[in-house]
């Protein structure tokens, strides 16, 4: 492959993340205009009572959101694959718990009787925070992909592409869930 | 992870599956799609053919209703809510399967590599999932024919609180309505994938020399679809998964409180059934461009080449498309005006809507300015695009009526409405599938459709397309109110019975009409004349492959793009056209 095919296949996967990323946000953009219409519309309104897990979640996504940085970072810097393999992994890991903490809030909302259709607030938060999760563990599972690649040494220039790609997204999904966390604990309450 | 790309030249697969069903080529993909909305734009005028039958023969019992629906026609005379679900099914079918089918992921998938000089679409896995989602989405619709109680009644729209309530709105409205919903998130995240194929192909995947200005007009329709599709789709798939959670959680995100249905109060409270009409028009309205932009880009191209002259104000065309992109999305609320908006907002979207006049006019006159003073050459395809032009401003002039509150007061849900958005958004749209089907025919097969049987074709469709439609809007007029099973019941729709019966035999003519393109379409693949190279002789990069194009494309060389796509009336005389790749650089 030459050089120009490898740069072609570069700038078209980073159009594409683009591209994928601006339906995402159209999706969440609708789903927020929703949420302030219901809002509007009726004054059967409640908040969801958010427990203190959802901050643990937050700090676990943003270290996450760090260490797939500093191991994109390393990658680029040379060719030191121990040190990105050990980033990279707690990326991952990170990645697994935020999902992991997530599901106990849910579970946690389940024991205190906050179901999605207990009050409008609980129905937008299980639908918002479920929604992320799914574009997350979508994310994930291609973390997870290139993780197994990088320790069978198989990080070829696609593959590194791949990672700069996977990371972007990584980064847009920790400022998504930021803006979700706002909506939901703050104007949502 | 294998790389996404397609820069790396492919070979042929092998075996059938490989090359012909699980194929990643976009040339089978956008046959695929092509032949799926086929079938579907046959099987949705079947469904109109029915409706339309009924329309003016309520009375009279049809085995063939009782054979297909016992339940919907137990006695051999429709039910109106048969007539509902087929109404329903149609719009569907013809909004979502053939008219954003055909145009964008058929032909788009194509052309759009061959005319940029790509050797592929960016992400050929993408685009085989795409298509895969695609026709399981269309599976998922046509089961809800099977289900229990029958396809939903909500129609294409599916308004709320109705369609968020469940089988006690009626028959159809339980599976059957939870699969349309289904049906559409999956036709939702189908679009999506091919959008983000499509931007990033054409930004990404062009030729040496070939600039977006430099790009046949057909480019930039699909480009800007794909764009308004991204848009587009992400919002009403956020309005669907909603929908289904008011319907199958018990959410109250569209049900307001004290609603009665059937004689029972139902506990949801809150909701705003307005909602939907916000989240589904901002998609909806859109949605009228994803079908016909691609068409606008097709005629262009049509017009020039068989006019032997460029396409008048290509920059200006091009720029028309953009703006008629973006203005498609400020005007959502014209779909709204009964709703009780406030009249402040009414007026900014009607002065928002009447604003589309200005590209659109653009466009219109461009035509006009490219042909004026050609060579015309009458071939189907040019007929075609000719029969497109005249129904766009048909269908258009009667759009600024509908774009003003105070008019749309009294027009709004009745037939002037149908008359209006079949003529601009299905009979425009399908007249750019036929002209791109007989223009682009020796492309993809390397033989000719008949011309003789396509005129024949073009003129009766032509014809019977007008005789539809236009007397609908005079229904319109006189107040007949649209989805309404049986006229018969109502004094003031007596007068019109002669009306729907002319248009129902108009109609049914027009349908049996197809059967010749059918039969045209099939038999030249086959047996039809051999085609030259360029038979055209048109300027765009496809032509300058053979026909059938191969696997490769234009393999390890792709072409050097030299000049813009419309070169025609070149004064040196012998050769009145140069290729796109041909000749020095400009």
């Amino acid at each position: 492959m030459n050089l120009a095919m490898a740069g072609s296949q570069r700038r078209a996967s980073f159009t594409g993340l683009y591209a994928f990323l601006v339906s995402v946000t159209m999706f969440f953009a609708a789903f927020t205009s929703a949420m302030v219409v219901r809002r509007g519309a009726s004054d059967d309104w409640k908040g969801v009572p958010a427990p203190s897990l959802l901050w643990v979640n937050t700090g676990v996504l943003a270290v996450s959101s760090v260490l797939a940085e500093k191991a994109r970072r390393v990658l680029r810097a040379g060719d030191r694959r121990r040190h990105f393999n050990l980033w990279w992994t707690g990326a991952t890991l990170l990645g697994a718990m935020f999902v992991a903490g997530q599901i106990m809030v849910w579970r946690y909302l389940h024991r205190h009787g906050v179901y999605l259709n207990t009050t409008p607030g609980s129905a937008f938060f299980f639908v918002g925070t479920i929604a992320h999760a799914v574009h997350l563990g979508g994310g994930w599972l291609a973390m997870l992909y290139l993780n197994i690649r990088a320790f069978r040494l198989e990080l070829g220039p696609g593959r590194r592409t791949a990672i700069d790609v996977a990371t972007i997204y990584w980064h847009f999904l920790g400022i998504l869930w930021l803006y979700l966390l706002w909506l939901f604990r703050f104007w949502g309450n | 992870m294998e790389n996404p790309t397609a820069a790396k030249v492919h070979a042929p697969p092998g075996g059938f599956l490989r090359r012909y069903v699980f194929s990643t080529d976009h040339k089978v993909i956008g046959i695929q799609y092509y032949l799926l909305a086929l079938f579907s734009v046959f099987l949705g005028m079947t469904l109109s053919a029915l409706m339309r039958y009924h329309l003016v023969y309520p009375g009279e019992k049809q085995h063939l209703f009782q054979l297909l629906w016992p339940n919907g026609a137990p006695d051999g005379i429709m039910t109106p809510e048969l007539y509902l679900s087929l109404m329903t099914m149609h719009g569907t079918i013809m909004v979502f399967f053939v008219l954003t089918t055909a145009p964008q992921s058929g032909f788009g998938n194509y052309f759009l590599p061959l005319q940029i000089g790509a050797p592929d679409m960016a992400f050929p896995v993408l685009n085989m999932l795409s298509f895969w989602t695609t026709l399981l989405s269309f599976l998922v619709l046509c089961s809800a024919f099977f289900a229990d109680g029958g396809a939903p009644l909500g129609g294409w729209t599916a308004y709320p609180p109705l369609s968020a309530t469940g089988a006690i709105a009626g028959p159809g409205m339980g599976t059957g309505m939870d699969l349309w919903i289904i049906s559409i998130a999956l036709f939702c995240v189908a679009s999506l994938m091919g959008a983000i194929n499509f931007l990033t192909t054409v930004l990404e995947m062009r030729a040496k020399g070939m600039s977006l200005m430099r790009m046949p007009l057909t480019c930039w329709g699909w480009f800007v679809t794909a764009v308004i599709s991204l848009f587009a789709f992400a919002v009403l798939l956020t309005a669907g998964i909603l929908l289904l959670l008011d319907r199958l959680g018990g959410t109250s995100f569209f049900l307001p409180a004290g609603l009665v249905i059937s004689d029972r109060v139902l506990d949801h409270s809150g909701g705003s059934p307005l909602l939907w009409q916000h989240l589904f028009w901002f998609f909806g309205h859109p949605e009228v461009y994803i079908a016909i932009l691609p068409g606008m880009g097709l005629v262009s191209t049509v017009l020039s080449v068989f006019s032997r002259k460029p396409v008048f104000g290509y920059k200006a065309m091009a720029y028309a498309m953009v703006a008629i992109g973006l203005l498609g999305f400020l005007v959502w609320g014209h779909h709204m005006f009964i709703s009780g908006m406030s009249p402040y907002s009414a007026i900014a979207f009607s002065v928002l809507t009447l604003a589309i006049g200005v590209p659109s006019a653009i466009k219109t006159f461009n035509w006009l300015g490219t042909i004026w003073g050609g060579q015309l050459r009458l071939t189907t395809a040019m007929l075609f695009a000719l029969g497109f032009v005249s129904v766009f401003v048909s269908g258009g002039l009667t759009g600024l009526f509908l774009g003003q509150p105070a008019l749309d007061l009294y027009f709004h849900d009745t037939y002037f409405v149908v008359g209006h958005f079949h003529m601009i958004m299905g009979v425009a749209s399908i007249f750019g599938i036929f002209a791109a089907t007989f223009y682009w025919f020796p492309k993809v097969t390397g033989r000719m459709m008949s011309e003789p049987l396509g005129k024949i074709h073009f003129y009766c469709t032509f014809l019977g397309a007008y005789a539809i439609f236009i007397p609908m809007h005079f229904a319109g007029i006189a107040g007949n109110p649209r989805r309404y099973a049986d006229f018969t019941q109502f004094d003031f729709l007596k007068d019109l019975a002669s009306v729907h019966k002319f248009i129902t035999h108009a109609a049914l003519f027009t349908a049996v009409i197809q059967l010749l393109f059918l039969w045209n379409l099939f038999w030249s693949w086959r047996r039809g004349a051999k085609a030259r190279e360029n038979p055209w002789n048109a300027t765009t990069l496809e032509w300058a492959l053979p026909s059938p194009p191969p696997a490769h494309n234009f393999g390890i060389n792709p072409p050097l793009v030299k000049r813009g796509p419309y070169d025609y009336s070149l004064p040196q005389g012998g050769k009145d056209f140069l290729m796109q790749h041909e000749g020095e650089e400009e």
